[in-house]
This record gives structure tokens, sequence and C-alpha cells, in this order.
């Protein structure tokens, strides 16, 4: 069970350094963290392309489902953060000068 | 059956140093998106370095594991890539919060139906499969269900589709409670013999407590929930990690699992509420339930070029923004006022509250596609000094974050909550669409003072109005 008290260490250290990373953000960036760290959870398409390269018959459609479901997640959620933020940096020239 | 046909061990066997190398940065660049995201100088690079990071590790079993279906997956792929795209394209800023509610819905289902399919590995394998991997499975299923459908309602609710009020129903705690308990039953059997009508049964009882869960929570408190759901979707990636004995879905997992509890709970704090509150406080009749009544009390109501004449001769305006601005989509007409009133000489500000618009932090997203200069955007703690030489604030479509009752009044259900001090300005005009009380549920006594006028209709609509008033002057 050694093996699996290395997975418990992992999941310990990560829990602190998730809190760790992101105890300092403003309130003015609370959505798109939410948003961004929603997109990171997507990874689980890794874990449902791993699933599907070894099924067959109607797991493999169950797969399949998954695997869009987590695209979804994964690429959705990183371009609707990037719009966000994007929104949030500086315009140079704005339409209307100010007078 | 063949033990090569094992996903569990056929990942590990497979994973080449290499492999397992690269997956150690990609877990490294999950925290530095993180790190970024929490950063506004930094945050648009994190999330890049995040999409580098997920785009590396979901593309490398192409290069080290012995796919079948490879077409298959890669269509799969595509078909989730361009939904997304379109989805993330589309989307109006005012709706941005429905959408991520949507997407990670679908992360929390994805990440239960690979568990399924891992619990039907197991069963093929029978009894020597250890029992923290069915704990996992059984855990994965059951949150990652109540993730889906929790996130499912709460779309329903922002998108309108639904009320937003909180939905109570006379044996809803009973149901809630016998779902709960039956989900855990039915866990039980899977950690004691993996079998596949329970992994099936165990995901329908997750979808039934994810409904139950949101149904009783009001439409302002839904955001919370999202971060919530979010964070539980990142356990149920990090479970599944486990499961497929994979390193770089449990760090990204834990990550955002423990980083999502964190925020939720910074965003709870935010509003003066707590999280059991949220979930559980319509249940107990509590104050999530707004009253939804009107007062009679008198009011002062003017018409649009009133308050024309009141922004246009003023020297110093602050204007906050709410939730009914952001409802109402008036947020560019607003910045076309306030820049008229900068041309006219008026000195005007926006007065940011930390939880205005739907989630925190939304109103700056909001205000800033309607290109509203930065440096305009001032944050609660900086403004707040300067309500007392302000001539006129402009309330639009904000209640409780300016209702002194939180400084005052111990019994309401926002005492404690931060405010904007909007009540020592010299003039106070609210925009509102009729006298019902804000989420909270509480009447604002700022309303009936006598430096307050009211400005009754839809934000974008009397916004429309008192622009032309204010050009006519």
């Amino acid at each position: 069970m050694s093996n699996d008290i290395t997975w418990l260490t992992f999941f310990v250290l990560s829990v602190f350094v998730g809190i760790e990373v992101i105890s300092k953000v403003s309130s003015t960036l609370h959505t798109p963290l939410m948003s961004g760290a929603n997109a990171i959870h997507g990874v689980i398409l890794l874990g449902a392309v791993l699933v599907a390269g070894d099924a067959e018959g109607f797991a493999l459609v169950v797969a399949l489902v998954a695997i869009v479901l987590a695209a979804v997640n994964m690429v959705g959620g990183f371009l609707v953060t990037d719009r966000m933020l994007q929104m949030f940096s500086r315009k140079p020239a704005r339409r209307e000068v100010q007078r | 059956m063949t033990s090569t046909s094992d996903l569990v061990e056929a990942s590990e066997l497979a994973l080449p140093t290499w492999a397992q190398l690269v997956f150690l940065l990609c877990a490294v660049g999950f925290i530095l998106a993180l790190k970024g995201l929490s950063g506004p100088r930094t945050a648009r690079v994190g999330n890049l370095i995040g999409a580098g990071a997920a785009v590396v590790a979901c593309a490398l079993p192409f290069f080290y594991a012995d796919l079948q279906n490879v077409v298959w997956i890669l269509l799969a792929i595509a078909v989730g890539t361009a939904i997304g795209t379109v989805g993330a394209q589309r989307v109006q800023m005012t709706q941005m919060p429905q959408l991520v509610a949507l997407f990670n819905g679908v992360g929390g289902g994805a990440a239960a139906l690979v568990a399924l399919l891992e619990l039907q590995h197991f069963t093929e394998r029978g009894a020597e499969v250890p029992v923290a991997y069915l704990v996992a499975t059984g855990f994965t299923v059951l949150v990652g269900s109540v993730s889906f459908a929790g996130s499912v309602v709460t779309f329903a609710k922002l998108q309108e589709l639904m009320t937003s009020r909180p939905v109570v129903f006379p044996g809803l705690p009973f149901a809630f409670g016998g779902a709960f308990v039956a989900a855990l039953v039915v866990a039980g059997v899977i950690v004691g013999e993996p079998v596949m009508w329970a992994g099936v049964v165990l995901g329908v009882l997750g979808l039934v407590v994810g409904v139950l869960l949101v149904l009783p929570v009001g439409g302002a408190d839904v955001p919370i929930v999202i971060s919530l759901l979010n964070a539980f979707t990142g356990l149920t990636v990090a479970a599944g990690g486990y499961v497929l004995q994979n390193t770089v879905l449990l760090v990204a997992g834990t990550l955002v699992g423990a980083s999502g509890t964190f925020l939720t709970l910074l965003m709870a704090g935010a509003m003066g509420r707590s999280v059991p509150n949220i979930l559980f406080g319509a249940l107990k009749g509590g104050s999530t339930l707004g009253a939804g009544e009107a007062s009679d009390r008198p009011v002062r109501s003017v018409g649009p070029a009133d308050v024309a004449i009141l922004l246009a001769y003023a020297e110093r305006v602050i204007v906050v923004p709410g939730y009914g601005l952001a409802v109402a989509q008036a947020q560019h007409t607003l910045r076309e006022l306030v820049d008229l009133l900068v041309a006219r000489g008026v000195r005007v500000d926006y007065a940011i509250h930390p939880v205005a618009g739907r989630m925190p932090g939304h109103m700056n997203v909001l205000l800033a596609e309607a290109q509203v200069p930065y440096e305009q955007l001032v944050e609660m703690d900086d403004i707040n000094s300067e309500f007392k030489q302000t001539d006129v604030v402009l309330v639009v479509g904000a209640n409780d974050v300016v209702n002194p009752a939180a400084r005052t009044t111990p019994s309401a259900p926002i005492y404690g909550m931060p405010i904007l001090d909007v009540d020592q300005a010299r003039q106070v005009v609210f925009m509102k669409r009729s006298m019902r009380p804000g989420f909270a549920g509480i009447e604002n006594e700022l309303l009936f003072d006598p430096r307050t006028t009211l400005l009754f209709g839809d934000a974008k609509d009397s916004m429309g109005k008192l622009l032309a008033a204010v050009k006519g002057l």
C-alpha cells in the first residue's frame, strides 16, 4: 500500500498548493479565476481519451460522449476565460476622444 | 479476461519515463496558471499557460499509449472543440456565469462517465480490485453526476428558463436526505463488490441529489454554488486521476478542488454569507428567500429630466452599478451617459462593490466590455471615503450593496457585509424597476431618505431617456 501513500501525499500537497497560489486574488478577478479553474478540470479529457482507447461496443460510445463533454469543458473554458481577460487589458485607443 | 485489457495496469506499465516527466511539466503548468490567474497583469498569460499544459497533457496518450479507435477519438475531440469554441465566442458577457456553469457541468458529467467505464473494467477483474480504487470510483460517479445535474439547474436559473427564486416544496429536505443516504448505500455496494447496475443507479441518484441541492438556492447565491460545483468537479477529476493512476489528473483536479473551495469561501465572505446558509437557508425558511413585497411608504419619484439636471450640474458624481444594470444590459448606455457628463466637466467614477453583478468581479467584466476606462472603476475600499464630498450618487440596479442596514440592523441577513457608503452623499438617485427589495429580501431605508430620489423603469429604457435629457440640456 505504500503506493497509495504516495498518492495521498500528492493529494495533500496539491491541496495546500491550490489554496496558496490563489490566496491573494483580488475580488475583481474572482470570475475569470473561477472560469480558468473550471477549464483546468477539463483535462479529464485525458482520462476520457485513455478509456476510449481501450473500449469497444457500447462502452466506446459512452467513452466518446465523455470525450465530447470533456473537450467542450476544456476548449470552451480556456477560450471564454481568454475572452473575459481580453476585456480587462487596456485599450490603447478609445473610440471617443475625451475633451 | 486478459489482464492486458485492463486499463489501470496497461496505463501504468506503458507509461515511459519521458511521458511521466512531461506530465510533471503539465502539472507545474497548472500551478503557474492558477498563480497567474490570481493577478491582474499575469491573468491572461496564466490562462494561456493552463491551456497549453492541458493540450499537451491530452495529446500525450497518442504518443505513448497503444490507443485503439484513434479516428473516433479524434472525431469526438473535434466535435467537442467545435461546440466549446462556438459557445465561448457567441456568448454575451452578461451570460458568462451560466456558460461557466454549463462548462463545469459537462466536465463533471465526463468524469462520471469515465468512472463508470472504469467500474466496468473492475467488474471484469472481480475481487482483486483494491478497495481504495472502488471508493474513488464511487466518489467520482456520485459527485460527478451531482455536479452535472446541479450545474444544469444553475444554468436554467441564470438563463431564466426557470424561476431564479428559491424552489422549495414540503418534502424537499426528506427527498434530499433520502436520495443522499440511498446514494451512500449504493456506493457501499460498489465498494463491497464492483457491479455495473450499482454504478448506474449511483449515477442516477447523483443526478437527483444535484437537482435537489440547487433548487432551493436563490438567484443571487447561484454564483457561489457554481463555484462550489466547480470545486466538486475538480475533486472528481482528482479521484478519477487516482483510479486511472495518472498523476497530472490527480494534481490538476486537486488544485481546482482546493482553490475552488477556497474561492467559494472568499465569495461567500464578500457577500456576508456562509456556505451552509446559502445551500440550506431556504429549507429552514431562512434568509435566501426575498420577501418580494413592495412597501407602500412614500418615496420621492421623479422623471428623467429632473435627474438629468441633477447630474449635469453636479461637480462630483459616483455611479454604483449593480445586478439590475447587468440584467437590463444597460452598461453601454451608461458609459455613453458618463462620457457625456465627463465632457461637460463633471468628475465621474464608478464605485464597484466586490459582489456587484451576477458573480464577484462580474461588473468589472461587463463595464470593461462597454469600454469604460480602467481608471474610472474604483473599488469599494478606495472610494468609500469620497462619498462625503459627492454631489450625486447614481445607483443603477443595485440595492443590497448600498443598504445601510448592513451597518445598523443586526437582525438583517446582510448585517456585517461591507457596503458602499452611499448614504453619506448629498443626493442619491436610485434607478429601479420597482420598490421590490433586493435579493436579501429586506427593505432599504435609504430609499425613504429625504435626500433620495427614485427613477422607476427598466434600467436600459430609463438610461436611454436620461441620456437624451442630458444631451438636450
